[in-house]
């Protein structure tokens, strides 16, 4: 039992993460139909902005001053690429066929791997650890169950994100303009709402969020390189389809799905034949299956509102 | 920047020796110019840091040899190609290196993986290779050209069986290892034969896949099995991180490693998580031996940093062909395949190195304890008098099919 729960801890563990990556993509599928392939990369500049921030002020832990500022700082600096990716390799292409935006945008994800592996290299770099967990001994719950301050940390940012974005979604000027746009993109720039902006808006927001999660996974896995966002990348964009891709709910409840699967696989894999290796391929499969048997996703359905 | 400018004056200062040479030696007939060396190894991808210490060992080795007059007469000169640490390219500059720069030989890979895909290239092109440290047994399987300097996974995997039975007094282990990796899979097979073999028991077998970023499912599957020492071995990029989420769940069991884990970036990666873990390794910068110390001393003044293994593997390496081409009094391929492989207690800095009839190094191991940043000197754990013939019989099975898990 405590073996059970230990591992859907570590499962909504990494899950929180996807599901933090997987807002950015739904976002701005719904208002622009564009999977935003370069998303994860964005992921992986989040952390590295992270990672450049401690070192230029010197920040070391533990401290949850350093890791604040480290965190927002992060999310800035993706906010401003995010924003910059979509000015200058997404806004000119828009007025083509999707197919060309949808190019574009795996070439910029290749763009920014690229130019990270030839300025920095490819090595693995480390994080520095401002929670202290390398050093304190987790805190127990029942049996061998035990939760990290890093696992705390990432769920309580992740839902504070979550909800942050709900609210700005639902309850604020922008919020409505956002779902306007995504309804209606030509109907929305009759209405005077200024659309550009909004799309920006939209890019800043998700990029941010996965810098978050890029920061937030480094507390627990200090192990950040520029292929990082590869991966990780395709299993939130998974998480986004399965939940429903465009769907803001969907796309969490995706994250906290794919993440617990995969650990399941892990955990209990072996015992039906299946080794620990075949975590990745459980996402795909899962992307598969969904796209089969109930192409709109979990909560998705054909007309909803997006964002 | 820098870089750039020390190799333009080592090339220059052997442009300029090459130059003295040929005017002084114009009627020595075994041959004129530099004697050519390749070197390969990941010096930009995710194990540079075990390419880089190896460049520097055989770098620092090649210029010792030069400046004591070179050999015969002739200075060795190294051509450095970087395989990013992918088998694929790790072929393909290998090819470059033999066709195009005409070596004499190859010093290369440290991972077993690269190693593998380059050694077919040197011995169809019969072309003596010298591994510096990759201990998969398949690597000199590979032909009568492809020689090593160091000890190899089954008795590596034996030595952390060993320390762990008779040292830790443990009874119930946990293996963690790289699924894609020769380099795990050859000592965790031979770590699990060798531990039951002492009577103990393998409570949990788990795998990962090299890149991977968490690994708290298979260490809660771990730590539910209740193990006394979990052995990892791995490779340092990810091992630091499975240190660190070890603690972070509570398990108290020691980590137990090979030398795939000697990387600086470790400690980076992994902090105080990974104090109280021990590795097998070649050998010791604390060893007071006086050898040891000079090289170590000499090493920090010329790179500002203490040598790992892998550096002073390299530095042994160089100094073993060295020998032998000395030996051999020539660098015709045959002959001198034929003298690497005489290499009778050569002393070098990781040990007295033996080429025994299957090419590879016979040398005792270290057991380092890992302590506030440093590996601190635990034991030594000799070959035993049978462990040579047995390892060779046991190679071919692990070597025959690096794909497939092979207990036994």
């Amino acid at each position: 039992m405590d073996t059970f729960v230990q591992q859907l801890i570590n499962g909504l563990n990494i899950g929180a993460i996807y599901a933090l990556i997987a807002l950015g993509y739904t976002m701005v599928y719904g208002i622009l139909r564009l999977i935003n392939f370069a998303h994860g990369d964005v992921y992986m500049v989040g952390a590295f902005a992270g990672f450049y921030i401690a070192l230029t002020f010197a920040l070391t832990g533990p401290s949850f001053l350093s890791l604040a500022v480290v965190l927002l700082g992060a999310m800035l600096i993706a906010a401003i690429v995010g924003m910059v990716i979509e000015r200058f390799a997404y806004r000119p292409v828009r007025k083509y066929s999707r197919m060309t935006t949808l190019i574009m945008a795996i070439g910029v994800s290749l763009l920014i791997e690229n130019l990270f592996v030839a300025r920095i290299g490819a090595a693995p770099r480390a994080f520095p650890d401002f929670l202290g967990s390398q050093s304190q001994p987790p805190i127990h719950l029942f049996g061998n169950a035990a939760i990290s301050k890093a696992q705390i940390v990432i769920f309580l940012v992740s839902v504070a994100l979550m909800l942050l974005l709900q609210w700005i979604v639902y309850k604020t000027k922008v919020g409505t303009a956002m779902r306007a746009v995504s309804f209606n993109l030509n109907s929305a720039k009759l209405m005077g709402i200024n659309t550009d902006a909004i799309i920006s808006l939209t890019f800043a927001i998700g990029s941010a969020l996965a810098a978050a999660g890029g920061v937030l996974t480094a507390q627990y896995n200090p192990n950040i390189d520029p292929l990082m966002g590869i991966l990780t990348g395709l299993k939130a964009f998974v998480a986004a389809v399965l939940g429903g891709i465009g769907n803001i709910p969907g796309a969490v409840l995706g994250g906290l799905l794919i993440g617990a699967a995969e650990t399941f696989v892990v955990g209990y894999g072996q015992h039906i034949g299946i080794a620990s290796t075949y975590r990745d391929a459980v996402a795909f499969a899962i992307l598969i299956l969904v796209l089969l048997l109930r192409p709109s996703g979990l909560l998705g359905s054909t007309v909803q509102e997006k964002v | 920047m820098k870089r750039t400018l020390l190799a333009l004056l080592v090339i220059t200062t052997l442009c300029v020796s090459f130059a003295c040479e040929r005017r002084g030696g114009g009627t020595n007939g075994a041959g004129a110019g530099p004697i050519v060396v390749g070197y390969y190894g990941d010096l930009s991808g995710r194990t540079s840091s075990f390419g880089q210490s190896t460049k520097n060992g055989v770098e620092m080795a090649a210029d010792e040899i030069n400046k004591a007059g070179g050999i015969d007469g002739r200075t060795i000169q190294i051509i450095t190609e970087d395989d990013q640490g992918e088998p694929n390219k790790a072929a393909t500059v290998v090819t470059k290196l033999i066709n195009q720069d005409k070596v004499v030989a190859l010093l290369g890979e440290v991972a077993s993986s690269n190693s593998l895909a380059a050694a077919p290239k040197a011995q169809a092109a019969k072309v003596p290779m010298i591994s510096p440290s990759s201990t998969n047994p398949a690597v000199t399987q590979v032909g009568d050209y492809i020689f090593r300097v160091c000890f190899i996974d089954p008795f590596q995997g034996e030595v952390m069986a060993k320390f762990s039975a008779n040292n830790l007094k443990a009874k119930r282990a946990a293996i963690l290892y790289d699924f894609n990796s020769d380099y795990s899979r050859g000592l965790y097979q031979f770590f699990k034969r060798s531990f039951t073999g002492f009577g103990g028991q393998i409570v949990s077998e788990q795998s990962y896949t090299q890149g991977d970023r968490d690994f708290s499912g298979q260490l809660t599957a771990i730590r539910s099995a209740n193990p006394e020492v979990i052995y990892v071995p791995g490779y340092y990029g990810e091992v630091g991180v499975i240190a660190n989420q070890t603690k972070q769940l509570g398990i108290k069991a020691p980590l137990l490693g090979g030398d795939g884990w000697d990387a600086p970036q470790l400690w980076q990666l992994g902090g105080a998580s990974l104090n109280g873990d021990y590795i097998s390794n070649h050998y010791s910068v604390d060893d007071p031996s006086p050898a040891i110390k000079k090289f170590v001393a000499d090493y920090k003044g010329r790179y500002n940093i203490p040598p790992d293994a892998l550096a002073a593997l390299g530095y042994d390496s160089m100094k073993v062909l060295g020998d032998a081409i000395k030996r051999a009094g020539t660098t015709e391929n045959s002959k001198l395949r034929d003298a690497i492989g005489q290499t009778k207690n050569f002393p070098g800095v990781t040990g007295q190195i033996s080429i025994d009839q299957d090419r590879n190094a016979v040398k005792p191991a270290v057991v380092l304890k890992l302590q506030d940043g440093k590996f601190v000197y635990e034991t030594t754990i000799a070959p035993e008098g049978a462990a040579a013939p047995a390892t060779s019989s046991t190679a071919p099975a692990s070597g025959a099919a690096p794909g497939s898990v092979v207990p036994q």
